[in-house]
């Protein structure tokens, strides 16, 4: 019991110091330019403490790893939670092994609040170590999940540094097609965390909204009932033809349109209103207050990096996840389900979108070595890439229903 | 390489992926290999009666076969027995059989049903299922008219009447 | 003109870029404006872009496109991620015995979008005949693309490109040369270069006044490795239409019941089916549970036998006992090429009714114990001296028809309907009773017998997965390929080095497929370490 109250703990503190040091990255990165300062010598002295902070916080977390893994009995990979915050866990891993190489102090500086995000997006799930139900029940659990995770955490890499390179490169003096992309992506990532800060805060307040449908449908059992649909954020758009069955914080503004007559149509709708909602006021906020584009707003903190060293640097860590990605998330899944299931490839959505990652990567390393995609375009690529691994976590978790969903939401 | 060898071996390769494409589209239209089809042979069985010894399909061979599957919770399957027992009558001695296969049925559950309806011609109880899973049923009833020779002619889904039996009985019959 | 004579004398193939013995780049005066030709499979001529005559060669080519190649995988990704957005057939969470259900599931949950859906037949996406097609269109640009490049790249790298023309050299990426001093022993600068190179870990080739330094070559046949490796996967899987290599069949098991495996001439048994749950004291922390209960293992304990009489389907079996053991998740029960896993259970099935009849006029005395059994009820059963019960009529799922009459909704027992009459010989009493949904009626209202519940027997039911899939070796053979393909690809690179002295002057070229940054600073390093006279340019991406 103990242990697991220590590997908690363990994990907040790694939480906290992540914190710290993606803020102190930044300061690396913008506070260059205050006036008597030595942009070079301030970077450097910086960016140490930022990355001596995350180093502390990584050992911190795998503190966490460690005890959380003798504590519960079976790696800590085994529910949404575990498994977001086992993701964090390796890209701060990647990061520091890709920093060991290239000794970038910036890439700090967006790979450190991305596994920010990663962890407070773990924190919306349900924390409490469970024993492991029967299909788990195998050494598989440990190899598979965490290849996978360790896969995808170098491929983050890879998007950060590509993350970067853009906005670098996209000229920011004009309003171009390129600019309002990066805008575009960087709105999309403040609509991630505006999901995440919503989700997390509206599961803890628990005020839920249930609507009764005027519809019925075939339940598991065999019987027909009154479908019913819970939301967890207060409602702004109701189901069509539906009515209140236990109120929320909030009356719905308007209800979904007719045509919307699937059953959780309005609740994923509505979820998104929120976080697009959400993300549009981050993103319109830091608009007024600095006047700026954000990707204008960033360019001077990455005006000094080579540019070609930003776009090797994201082809080599998308070249060294890409087989880690393909053994744990492909390779090691169907054995597995070979195993648990009998059959070692059933076209399930996870099973699906994992594929996909793999279709996308591969077309990624066609595009660049055969069709001398290298640069921008390259950039592109890796951005699109993690936003289609996103699209698993997120999406194929908790919107489609599956053999493997973790949910537990 | 040569010029004619080449083409040779670019001839080979896409011949040899030509061919596994037609492979692999017949196995996506054809899903079920083992599937009882009009034109094949009613594959043999053998089930034990309601009222007799076991009784296997090849031992009716010479016979017009009109193989029956159904269930006493089925409406249609009610509906039709007694016109597949008015039409058993008629062509029973001109070398016809009409047999009922029960699904997964007790015998005290099909026996009155069966007495109900004054139903002499064979019942066959697949208890297990088995023969319903041989046969593929789907929906029911579902009929088999299978010619002396072992021929499946025609396969019906749904419940059938007085005309429809006879014409379709009329093709099975021994020449 | 059929092939191209260079400077040197040596004649290449048409289409060739760079000669195949000096390096040379062969249209000279077009190049001069151009950049140097790309190195990726060193300038030699790829077979399809020589030959265009045939419709065969057309074909060819078209499929030896690498941009061919990514469209089909784009095309592959997007089909995918539709056969997602709403559940295929098999995902269905509820019963859907017919068609007609299947396409009213999605109608009535989706709403327009889910008729549509049904009605393009992507509720059976993968298996449909455009997506297979799609996976051969794969396959046969995996091969084509393969052999095309792969043939003249081992030709080319298979004779070491030693002594190049000075053209060559300056063409490559990493250049440099410089003025040698006059006193500078010339040969023995080739030496120590070599020397260097080769505690670097490079193999050397030497001529008079030439070296190449050369490592890693075998990671640039990695992509052909790995695409060899996907080939093998692709004819895998295709493998399994063959008649005989996979079965995917379910089968439900009573406790107690041995039933037939369909397409094959075993039977299995289930003795006793359990699961069983954590205790409280073995979960390593405490949970909020609200009575919920976290499974612990789902197990069959199962017979397998061998049917002899196995050539006509139905006749009774003549059972041989093959194996015997636990069916646990994760941990099939496997019989050569079979395959047996623990997919399913329905608990707590009613399986007999467990009646006593007892004698309402004598105050309720015992007289016998009654057993129904739901699966095969005995039409009459001696509960006592002279007391007979028997069954007549028996409906395993009671529902009342529409013509009034009891009819049942399926053969099975979910909510049984026994009509029973009670005989007792030596009085020649004769009295009928009916049990439903937990009561007795009677025929009279004054009868002799009653009867009195007591527990019925429950059962659990093993859904078990039967598969045999005998293309699986190859598959996990082929992912392994794979593996080591994209390994020796990507975690190594192919370097040459090229040391070269003209005349007084040194030339230096490096070329790498993968990791400039790396060559760079081993370059770097050999120009320290031997203080030669250069500065090495790097030309920009193109």
């Amino acid at each position: 019991m103990q242990l697991i109250q220590l590997s908690d703990w363990l994990l907040d503190i790694a939480f906290l110091l992540y914190v710290i040091s993606s803020i102190v990255f930044v300061v690396a990165m913008t506070g260059k330019n205050w006036a008597g300062r030595d942009p070079k010598q301030h970077e450097q002295r910086y960016g140490r403490i930022a990355y001596w902070l995350a180093v502390v916080g990584f050992l911190a977390q795998t503190g966490y790893v460690v005890a959380r893994w003798v504590g519960g009995g079976h790696s800590p990979t085994s529910n949404m939670f575990e498994f977001m915050a086992f993701l964090d866990y390796c890209i701060i891993l990647a990061y520091l092994i890709i920093y060991r190489i290239y000794k970038l102090n910036v890439i700090g500086a967006f790979v450190l609040p991305l596994g920010v995000i990663m962890l407070a997006y773990s924190y919306v799930f349900p924390k409490e170590v469970t024993p492991l139900i029967p299909s788990l029940q195998s050494y598989w659990l440990h190899i598979h999940v965490t290849t996978a995770a360790l896969g995808e955490g170098i491929l983050a890499v890879g998007f950060a540094a590509g993350l970067m390179y853009l906005i670098r490169t996209v000229p920011q003096h004009v309003s171009a097609r390129s600019t309002k992309w990066l805008e575009f992506v960087l709105a999309v990532v403040l609509m991630l965390v505006g999901f995440i800060l919503m989700e997390s805060t509206f599961a803890r307040m628990d005020h839920k909204t249930i609507f009764e449908m005027n519809k019925e449908q075939m339940n598991p059992v065999g019987t027909m009932e009154k479908v019913r649909v819970e939301y967890t954020m207060p409602a702004i758009v109701a189901p069509a033809d539906s009515k209140i069955v236990q109120a929320g914080p909030m009356n719905p503004w308007f209800a979904a349109p007719s045509w919307m007559e699937g059953k959780d149509a309005a609740r994923k709708l509505n979820t998104m209103l929120w976080s697009v909602i959400t993300g549009v006021i981050l993103y319109g906020g830091l608009r007024l207050i600095f006047r700026k584009r954000l990707g204008a707003l960033i360019q001077p903190s990455v005006e000094g990096i080579e540019p070609d060293l930003l776009d090797e640097i994201s082809y080599r860590a998308i070249s060294i996840g890409y087989p880690v990605f393909t053994l744990g998330a492909l390779i090691f899944a169907m054995i597995w389900a070979q195993e648990a299931w009998g059959r070692f490839w059933g076209w399930d959505p996870k099973e699906v979108w994992a594929l996909i990652v793999w279709l996308f990567y591969s077309a990624y390393l066609h595009l660049r070595l055969s069709r001398g995609w290298i640069g921008a375009k390259s950039a592109w690529m890796s951005v699109i890439g993690f936003v289609i691994i996103l699209i698993t976590l997120v999406v194929v978790n908790l919107v489609i229903a599956g053999l493997h969903s973790y949910a537990g939401v | 390489m040569n010029k004619t060898n080449r083409t040779y071996v670019r001839v080979a390769v896409l011949g040899l992926l030509l061919v596994a494409l037609v492979f692999a589209l017949y196995s996506s239209f054809v899903k079920d290999p083992n599937a009882v089809k009009v034109g094949g042979d009613a594959p043999n069985f053998s089930l034990e009666q309601l009222n007799g010894p076991e009784l296997a399909l090849d031992d009716l061979k010479g016979k017009g076969v009109v193989l029956n599957f159904w269930g006493t919770w089925c409406e249609p399957c009610k509906k039709e027995m007694p016109a597949l027992q008015e039409q058993y009558n008629k062509f029973k001695d001109k070398g016809l059989v009409v047999v009922g296969v029960n699904i997964g049925e007790a015998p005290v559950a099909v026996e009155p049903f069966v007495k109900q309806f004054g139903v002499d011609f064979p019942i066959l109880l697949d208890r297990q299922s088995q023969i319903t899973k041989l046969y593929r049923i789907g929906p029911i009833p579902t009929t088999f008219f299978i010619a002396p020779d072992g021929e499946v002619k025609e396969i019906f889904i749904g419940q059938l009447n007085e005309a429809m039996i006879a014409d379709k009985m009329s093709k099975i019959l021994p020449k | 003109m059929d092939q191209r004579k260079c400077e040197c004398g040596h004649t290449n193939p048409v289409g060739t870029l760079l000669c195949e013995s000096c390096g040379k780049p062969l249209n000279v005066e077009v190049y001069e404006q151009t950049a140097f030709p790309d190195m990726r499979y060193e300038g030699m001529a790829r077979r399809s872009q020589t030959y265009t005559k045939k419709w065969i060669d057309r074909i060819w080519n078209y499929f030896s496109s690498v941009k061919i190649a990514i469209g089909i995988i784009i095309v592959i990704l997007v089909a995918s991620a539709v056969g997602t957005i709403f559940p295929q057939q098999q995902y269905i969470p509820v019963p859907v015995p017919t068609e007609a259900d299947v396409a009213r599931f999605y109608t009535d949950t989706y709403g327009v979008l889910g008729t549509v859906y049904y009605g393009l037949g992507f509720h059976n996406l993968y298996s449909s005949w455009w997506f297979v097609t799609l996976l051969v269109l794969l396959g046969t640009s995996l091969v084509i693309c393969s052999l095309d490049r792969v043939i003249p790249l081992y030709k080319a790298l298979s004779k070491p490109r030693l002594n190049q023309h000075k053209s060559f050299l300056k063409g490559q990426k990493l250049f440099a040369e410089g003025e040698l001093a006059p006193d500078v022993d010339q040969a023995e600068l080739l030496d120590s270069s070599a020397l260097a190179l080769k505690k670097k870990g490079y193999r050397i080739f030497r001529a008079e006044r030439a070296i190449m330094a050369e490592k890693g070559r075998f990671s640039r046949w990695g992509p052909y490795v790995n695409h060899i490796g996907l080939i093998l996967f692709l004819i895998g899987v295709l493998m399994r239409n063959i008649p005989g290599f996979y079965m995917d069949e379910f089968v439900w098991v009573r406790e107690g019941q041995t039933v037939a495996i369909p397409d094959t001439p075993y039977y299995i048994k289930s003795e006793n089916y359990h699961t069983e749950y954590w205790s409280e004291e073995e979960m390593p922390a405490k949970l909020e549970l609200n009575g919920g209960v976290i499974p612990k293992s789902f197990q069959t304990d199962a017979i397998l036998y061998v049917n002899k009489n196995a050539e006509v389907p139905g006749k009774k079996p003549d059972l041989i006992e093959v194996q015997k053991g636990p069916i646990i998740v994760n941990h099939p029960m496997m019989e050569g090429d079979l395959a047996i896993y623990q997919s399913g259970v329905q608990e707590m099935q009613l399986g007999a009714l467990n009646f006593v009849l007892v004698d309402v006029k004598q105050g309720n005395k015992e007289l016998g114990p009654i057993k129904i059994d739901l699966y095969n009820p005995a039409a009459e059963q001696e509960i006592a001296a002279g007391i007979k019960v028997r069954v007549l009529d028996y409906f395993p799922d009671f529902v009342m028809g529409k013509d009034g009459k009891p009819a049942t909704q399926t053969n099975l027992p979910k909510n049984p309907m026994v009509a029973l009459e009670i005989v007792d010989e030596s009085t020649n009493q004769n009295e009928k009773l009916v049990y439903l949904q937990g009561s007795v009626l009677t025929q009279k209202s004054d009868g002799r017998f009653g009867l009195v519940f007591k527990k019925p027997d429950l059962i659990d039911i093993s859904g078990l997965n039967v598969r045999i899939d005998k293309a699986v070796p190859l598959i996990y053979f082929g992912a392994f390929i794979f593996m080591i393909g994209v390994v020796m690809g990507f975690f190594w690179q192919h370097r040459r080095v090229w040391v070269q002295t003209q005349e007084g002057t040194v030339l230096l070229a490096a070329h790498t497929n993968k990791n400039w940054f790396g060559l760079r600073r081993e370059v770097d390093g050999l120009v320290e370490q031997l203080k030669l006279p250069v500065t090495v340019e790097e030309k920009t991406k193109a």
